[in-house]
């Protein structure tokens, strides 16, 4: 039942309908991003969260490896790309790869979360190749592994389609897809900000590819730059379209913008306001998508936490070394506890409960907490 | 039973009516949060119908760290003698106002340990040399620091008060206050001054006239219904006088001090405890987001739950920053995040009044 405060409020029609599990339009969408009444909202995301999700609210074991920075783009709003040779560059060799992630072997890692630059050289059997090294050492921890830009790139340079490329990594031992790259899929913006890389229809073939292989991916946005309100609404109705068509999504991530050192920086971050209506308006519009993810690493633990109050059921994972947000300034830790996780989810009051990539329930005996 | 409780409190936070503690403890321990914010809001709204987020440019200076109190939540204080325990010299405040005025600033918050050595003459000279050289106001002295100069000179509490305010000493903070609860004092910080006394410097600073604010520092020892018997004894002290210009809270910082092994809170009780406390103090006007322990985006968060100011810009911070947790915000920063969240940056001083920027 809909709270008396909130049928007072601007928003009472579209909780009505959200609550009768009517699907949302492109207007319902621009008025809840341009609402104040950020309790409504969250409110009524929390309804959408605790229809699918109860009050869990998920985390995994994983480790990212951002195993190169060199990348052929320049795309303003990124921190973290250097050019080849230039200061503060690398790549890392499969070897490199396997050292960095050889401390965690047999830790009960569930995910490896792979992302690098869109380096303009490399063969394509070195991503195989560090795959399939991956798989040998840790044959239990699922592979995700390349946005869809770098999927892309990856065709366009060795002259494959899109299907061969995805197929001959899935062999190799991929298991699903990051949703980065995303952006903003509105051409106005992409064209101002990160023109060169793939455009919006490249990554939904990607995705969609991806999808009719059975491989899942995550999606995401990030907001708080040049796009408008309305280009956040049209980028999330194309995911659900896309959703519709495969149902491959596992989970959509809105991406705060972080300013520091990089050519965007004079805008400044986005809101904590702005932080909280990202996730609720996802959920709320992203009907069909399993899951939303309140990733700490970029939002704050502090704002992802309360995140989990306005439609957020994951807080990803324990990380641990990570550099794309970091050299944009983020002043996240770069690794949380798997403990310390699952404080800040109870004193959210929801049950934290671990989970593998596919948002399988993992179960194992927990050592008691030492005092 | 539990559920009608629970809707009255709603309903008469609704209706701006006063709450009773167990209606506190309801909202706390069971509202909802949106609910929470929702209403916190409403309040807010309803005491400052303009869309107006007040804020003040301020520095903290905290003239010594030597401290005989031992509070077991601190990591600012040195011993007395200790290698990195110091007293600022005339000419350090000096520097440091200097700083606050080249930034437009107009106050100070100076505030220190309990120096075991320093005599009332000392403070006197020190508030004397400020408001001889610079144009500042001095909001300055903790209860607990009034208490211990009152104990190192052997004169009751309004004599120091008094003298203070004739050397130039012109609001009280609320420091010291942390939980107004003597069982909860007990364990974190067992020397310290007691319930009773910060209420009696409060109320004796507002009989002369002095106006302070009041603090709460949770998330340690106490329980939520302690929370809600410190709110209770502020309102009953403000009914009274009508001193306190403002309520600050916090969470405490575990970081480097003796309590680290509390969990630290992050920011879901805060919000709910802002909130509940925007409710339950209907007779103190202002409420301070905490962006020093939240930082900047949760601070924005407040401002949809209640909270009708952004605090002070600080320029140092030394308490909490010594407790691992380094947020910062110039002038400009606040009036950012003020304005992406809706509402118009007002700049302010210690009554609250506009001041031009």
């Amino acid at each position: 039942m809909i709270p008396r405060l909130f049928l007072d409020g601007d928003l009472a029609d579209l909780l009505a309908k959200a609550e009768a599990g009517e699907r949302l339009t492109f207007d319902d969408g621009v008025r809840l991003f341009r609402s104040d009444d950020l309790p409504a909202l969250g409110w009524a995301a929390h309804r959408a969260r605790e229809r699918r999700h109860g009050n869990v609210a998920w985390y995994l074991k994983n480790r990212h490896i951002n195993y190169s920075n060199i990348c052929k783009y320049d795309c303003m709003f990124c921190s973290f790309y250097r050019k080849e040779g230039q200061e503060g560059a690398w790549l890392w060799t499969v070897e490199q790869v396997l050292e960095h992630v050889a401390p965690f072997k047999d830790s009960g890692l569930s995910e490896f979360h792979i992302v690098g630059g869109v380096h303009p050289t490399l063969p394509f059997d070195y991503y195989t190749g560090m795959i399939r090294a991956l798989k040998r050492e840790h044959p239990t921890v699922a592979v995700k592994a390349f946005t869809a830009i770098e999927i892309s790139y990856f065709a366009e340079l060795h002259g494959l389609s899109i299907r061969d490329t995805l197929v001959a990594l899935q062999e190799a031992g991929l298991d699903m897809i990051p949703g980065g790259g995303a952006e903003v899929f509105a051409d106005r913006v992409r064209y101002k900000v990160c023109r060169e890389k793939a455009d919006a229809d490249r990554w939904f073939e990607v995705h969609e590819t991806a999808h009719s292989l059975g491989i899942p991916s995550n999606a995401t946005l990030l907001y708080g730059h040049i796009e408008t309100l309305e280009e956040r609404v049209d980028h999330l109705l194309r995911l659900r379209d896309l959703q519709d068509r495969t149902h491959g999504l596992l989970s959509y991530i809105p991406l705060a913008y972080h300013p520091d050192f990089n050519r965007l920086a004079k805008l400044g971050a986005p809101s904590g306001i702005d932080a909280l209506k990202n996730v609720a308006v996802g959920r709320l519009l992203l009907d069909n998508v399993p899951h939303i993810k309140a990733y700490w690493i970029m939002l704050g633990v502090k704002t992802a936490q309360v995140a989990l109050s306005f439609g957020a059921d994951d807080l990803d994972g324990t990380v641990t070394w990570e550099r794309i947000y970091h050299m944009a300034g983020a002043a996240t830790p770069e690794g949380l506890t798997e403990e310390r996780l699952r404080e800040i989810i109870r004193e959210a009051g929801r049950e934290p409960v671990e989970r593998d990539a596919f948002y399988n329930r993992v179960t194992r005996r927990r050592e008691p907490v030492p005092a | 039973m539990e559920r009608d409780l629970l809707d009255r409190a709603y309903d008469k936070a609704a209706a701006h009516e006063r709450l009773g503690p167990e209606e506190g403890v309801a909202l706390l321990e069971r509202g909802d949060l949106h609910l929470l914010m929702s209403l916190a809001h409403r309040r807010r709204t309803f005491l400052h119908p303009e869309p107006v987020v007040t804020y003040i440019v301020e520095r903290n200076i905290n003239y010594t760290n030597a401290c005989v109190t031992y509070c077991r939540f601190c990591a600012f204080y040195r011993r007395p003698g200790h290698a990195e325990s110091y007293v600022l010299s005339h000419e350090q405040i000096g520097r440091k106002i200097e700083e606050l005025l080249e930034v437009g600033g107009i106050q100070i918050l100076l505030q220190g340990g309990h120096h075991p050595d320093l005599p009332l003459s000392w403070y006197e000279e020190m508030l004397r040399f400020i408001k001889a050289n610079y144009p500042v106001h001095v909001h300055g002295f903790s209860a607990p620091e009034i208490e211990h100069i009152a104990g190192v000179e052997r004169l009751p509490v309004r004599d120091v008060l008094l003298r203070l305010r004739d050397a130039g000493l012109g609001t009280l903070p609320g420091a010291g206050g942390e939980m107004l609860v003597d069982r909860v004092r007990d364990v974190i910080a067992p020397l310290k001054t007691t319930t009773r006394a910060w209420l009696d410097v409060h109320r004796t600073a507002h009989g002369i006239g002095m106006r302070s604010t009041a603090t709460m520092m949770f998330g340690h020892e106490e329980t939520r219904a302690e929370r809600i018997e410190h709110f209770d004894l502020v309102r009953a002290l403000q009914d009274d006088t009508r001193g306190f210009t403002a309520f600050i809270l916090w969470t405490f910082q575990p970081e480097n001090t003796a309590m680290w092994r509390y969990p630290k809170l992050e920011s879901h009780e805060y919000l709910r405890t802002a909130a509940v406390a925007r409710l339950y103090l209907d007779n103190v006007a202002n409420l301070q987001a905490s962006w020093v322990t939240q930082g900047a985006r949760i601070a924005e968060i407040t401002l949809r739950a209640g909270v009708n100011d952004m605090g002070s810009t600080m320029l140092e911070e030394n308490v909490v920053s010594a407790a691992g947790t380094t947020y910062a915000m110039n002038a400009e920063e606040i009036e950012r995040s003020i304005r992406m969240c809706g509402f118009l940056p007002r700049r302010r001083n210690v009554f609250y009044e506009e001041v031009a920027a």
